[in-house]
């Protein structure tokens, strides 16, 4: 397609023996993706990111009471909705001018909390481990690739494929604690703008720290350590898939009611800079996205969803957004290095350093990404400790406000794999306009105008794919973003 | 399908059990009953010969998420000894053409007898061109095509949720992408294939086994005229619901966090739903969505135009 050519480095395209490679469905993933790389001398030197999938939610959006978009919007992804039913009441919250009790400020984290540790849980076993271990060979453990290049030694396959199965249990704990408050899971419907929509008891928040410790106790006794005994057998996968090296974190899991001071940090991270998140430099480009080349370069907050399925050019149902002009990543990575917390005692003793920055380069990779992810869902796990022990049981977590006449409201939150960013306009107390910058939209998107590729893309960028009817390392580059 | 002498034996040996597991008798109860041994170790022998091939259009996995959350069978014991889920795209291990070239050759060896599991609406507009759900010899597979291939060759099909039951949220008021549920496609194209709903925003994962379980075990379990099986969905919530006395006392919780009163008044649409919700609870029991805020009415065909505003009377 235009555009493509400009963007592969000279030098490989004037050799001119570049194998193309197609992956359609990638798999393990939420939603629809295919990937496109192209091989030559045996890594990657071109890649595009097509998202196949377009629903239209902000067109679903509008027109509605404002007060049904947490609901609606959790439909987007049934992995993260309370992601997104967090960044709709936190956009609701400020439309509706409502301040939060403490209550439901860590009732809210009570619950987004465990799902984080599902989340997390979930993608490392289920989605991603099967990259790295032989399932059994039954369906749908079978078909594999016939060389799909799985270097660990029987025993250790098999405490691979054993975690995989207990995982399965302790995930799904990890769902009875965010239903305990949020009702059920998937789609809770215990976050709304105001708070939540359950006090908590006693009873039911002793139930929460039982399950809780099943979970801890699980992500510090295996996913931790099994993430760094990776290490070993795919040492050189922390040396592949470095991406742009540009981070982004809106921060998430307020630890007390001024909103600015998060858990895990807001920042940018931009040719090795630091600076403050200035959420009025985002903007969303579709040059080569299916939507209307005249919707191009807005911020959300005017953003347009004008879908054309045909237009020339393009290659994905997925906007590609930009900070200050620029391609971002999210995800654990990013919070993890805008927050720099110590490593685990696991994580510390295996990799020889003490903090996350610590890790240098080696954390832009294909395990660095999965490094990140273990460390943080143990720091969150630590936070929801620290929250059984600040909340109150029998006092209030909801405050009453009346839709308001006229509104605007941003919500930026984190899901799991990334920052997320929900706007609402009211007019006539309805919503006028709302738009939805998901999380797996700053990491799985096209080229945007100015030619620079989405950081998945990117990332794909020098990976080796020694033989192209097993490209391996493409999926494991893939789903080290939890897309 | 399993020979005549399994079914008949596993039948036997269940029938009882089967129907207490299915309908429940008591809060949060599994499906265990349904699952003796003698019933796995028949469906075992019928894995061979009744795979389960599971495709995903406009949805968001929740369906899935949930059917992961299964406490009774387990979702392990479910993967390992239940059913041959041949293809699955966010849990299968293998991806693009190995994948599909697997899923093609399940569904031509096992035509008439593989069961389709489709999860997501299919969207129409632009000649199905908003769902891509694969690519095979360099050309795109929409979800339309996919599922009016494998539709025409299943022996039958569960329409997993909302979205692949009746349309759900893609299909809702302001969607362009002419999205549509599998009964509704059937007709367009006049595809005979039986078809199950398991409806839920997401559905119950036992309703979910429990309709695999009755269609492995029995065949197409009995419907509503909204195609939902009677045995989940055959009970009204607000008739059922624990509730019920504070309603016919005329007290009604005014904010989500008063809990003694009924939850009409803040927007519960219980009267118009009809699902076991009441009795099964959600995730191992914990909780359910009337006890924590309102019901929203996500298992009924108008979902969720229908119920929407959520939060006013209806």
């Amino acid at each position: 397609m235009s555009g493509c050519t400009q963007a592969v480095p000279v030098a490989a395209a004037s050799t001119g023996n570049k194998i193309k490679v197609a992956i359609d469905p990638v798999t393990r993933i939420e939603g629809h993706l295919k990937v496109e790389v192209e091989v030559s001398d045996g890594k990657v030197v071109n890649a595009r990111c097509f998202g196949g999938m377009f629903r239209g939610f902000e067109n679903i959006l509008k027109g509605r009471d404002p007060r049904d978009a947490s609901q609606i919007v959790q439909r987007i992804c049934g992995v993260c909705p309370t992601a997104h039913a967090t960044a709709s009441s936190l956009a609701l919250d400020d439309a509706f001018k409502v301040k939060l009790t403490d209550n439901g400020r860590i009732t809210r984290n009570l619950i987004f909390g465990a799902n984080y540790l599902q989340s997390h849980i979930l993608h490392f076993y289920h989605l991603a481990a099967l990259d790295y271990v032989n399932g059994p060979d039954a369906a749908p453990f079978i078909p594999r690739y016939k060389k799909n290049d799985i270097r660990v030694d029987k025993a250790t396959n098999e405490v691979g494929v054993g975690q995989y199965l207990e995982a399965l249990e302790v995930r799904k704990i990890c769902h009875e604690m965010v239903a305990l408050f949020g009702g059920r899971m998937p789609h809770v419907q215990g976050i709304v703008v105001g708070g939540t929509t359950e006090i908590p008891t006693r009873e039911k928040l002793n139930t929460y720290a039982e399950k809780f410790k099943v979970v801890k106790k699980f992500i510090e006794e295996k996913y931790l350590p099994l993430v760094y005994l990776l290490a070993g057998p795919y040492g050189d996968l922390l040396k592949t898939g470095v991406g742009h090296k540009n981070l982004i974190s809106f921060g998430v899991f307020p630890m007390d009611g001024t909103g600015k001071n998060n858990l895990l940090k807001a920042g940018v991270y931009t040719d090795g800079k630091d600076s403050e998140l200035d959420p009025q430099l985002i903007k969303e480009y579709v040059k080569y996205s299916f939507f209307d080349d005249k919707t191009t370069g807005l911020h959300p907050s005017k953003g347009q969803t004008v879908p054309q399925h045909d237009k020339a050019g393009a290659y994905s149902f997925v906007k590609a957004p930009r900070y200050n002009g620029k391609p971002h990543e999210g995800g654990p990575l990013a919070r993890m290095w805008m927050t720099n917390p110590e490593l685990s005692a696991t994580g510390q003793k295996a990799l020889g350093v003490k903090k996350m920055r610590d890790i240098g380069n080696a954390a832009f990779s294909i395990l660095g990404r999965h490094v990140a992810r273990a460390e943080e869902a143990l720091l969150v796990a630590n936070a929801v400790e620290q929250w059984l022990n600040e909340v109150k049981p029998g006092v209030e977590t909801y405050v009453p406000t009346p839709i308001p006449e006229n509104a605007e409201g941003l919500g930026l939150t984190e899901a799991p794999r990334g920052a997320l960013l929900h706007y609402i306009d009211i007019k006539d107390k309805v919503i006028s306009n709302y738009q939805i910058t998901s999380a797996t939209i700053w990491n799985a998107n096209p080229m945007d105008d100015m030619g620079q590729r989405g950081p998945i893309e990117q990332a794909l960028i020098g990976v080796p794919v020694a033989d192209v009817e097993n490209p391996v390392n493409v999926g494991r580059l893939i789903r080290s973003f939890d897309p | 399908m399993l020979h005549e002498k399994q079914q008949n034996s596993a039948t036997t040996l269940s029938r009882r059990t089967f129907l207490k597991g299915l309908t429940g008798t008591a809060a949060g109860i599994g499906l265990s009953q349904i699952f003796n041994p003698a019933l796995i170790s028949a469906m075992a022998k019928g894995l061979e010969t009744h795979p389960v091939l599971w495709i995903q259009g406009q949805g968001c996995t929740g369906c899935s998420v949930s059917l992961l959350n299964s406490v009774e069978p387990t979702i392990k014991k479910i993967l390992l000894e239940i059913i041959s889920l041949q293809y699955h795209p966010t849990v299968m291990a293998s991806e693009g053409e190995t994948a599909l070239e697997n899923m093609y050759r399940v569904a031509k060896e096992y035509k008439g007898k593989f069961s389709l599991a489709v999860e997501g609406s299919i969207p129409m507009a632009a000649d199905g061109k908003y769902c891509i759900s694969g690519e095979m010899n360099h050309k795109e597979i929409t979800m339309l095509e996919m599922t009016k291939e494998l539709g025409e060759m299943a022996g039958s099909v569960l329409a997993i949720g909302t979205c692949a039951s009746y349309g759900g949220i893609p299909a809702a008021k302001g969607n362009i992408t002419e999205a549509i549920g599998v009964q509704a496609f059937f007709k367009k194209f006049g595809i005979k294939t039986p078809v199950v709903n398991i409806p839920g925003c997401p559905p119950h994962p036992d309703w979910i086994v429990g309709s695999i379980a009755h269609l492995l075990a029995k065949g197409i379990p009995e419907v509503d005229e909204n195609g939902r099986p009677m045995l989940f969905f055959g009970e009204n919530i607000h008739e059922n619901c624990p509730y019920l006395d504070y309603f016919d006392q005329d007290i009604f919780s005014e904010t989500f966090t008063q809990k003694k009163g009924c939850r009409m008044d803040i927007g519960c649409k219980g009267p118009d739903v009809y699902a076991d919700c009441f009795r099964r609870r959600w995730n191992n029991g914990m909780n359910w969505c009337v006890e924590n805020a309102v019901c929203i009415g996500c298992v009924e065909p108008g979902f969720p135009d229908a119920s929407s505003p959520f939060y006013e009377k209806a």
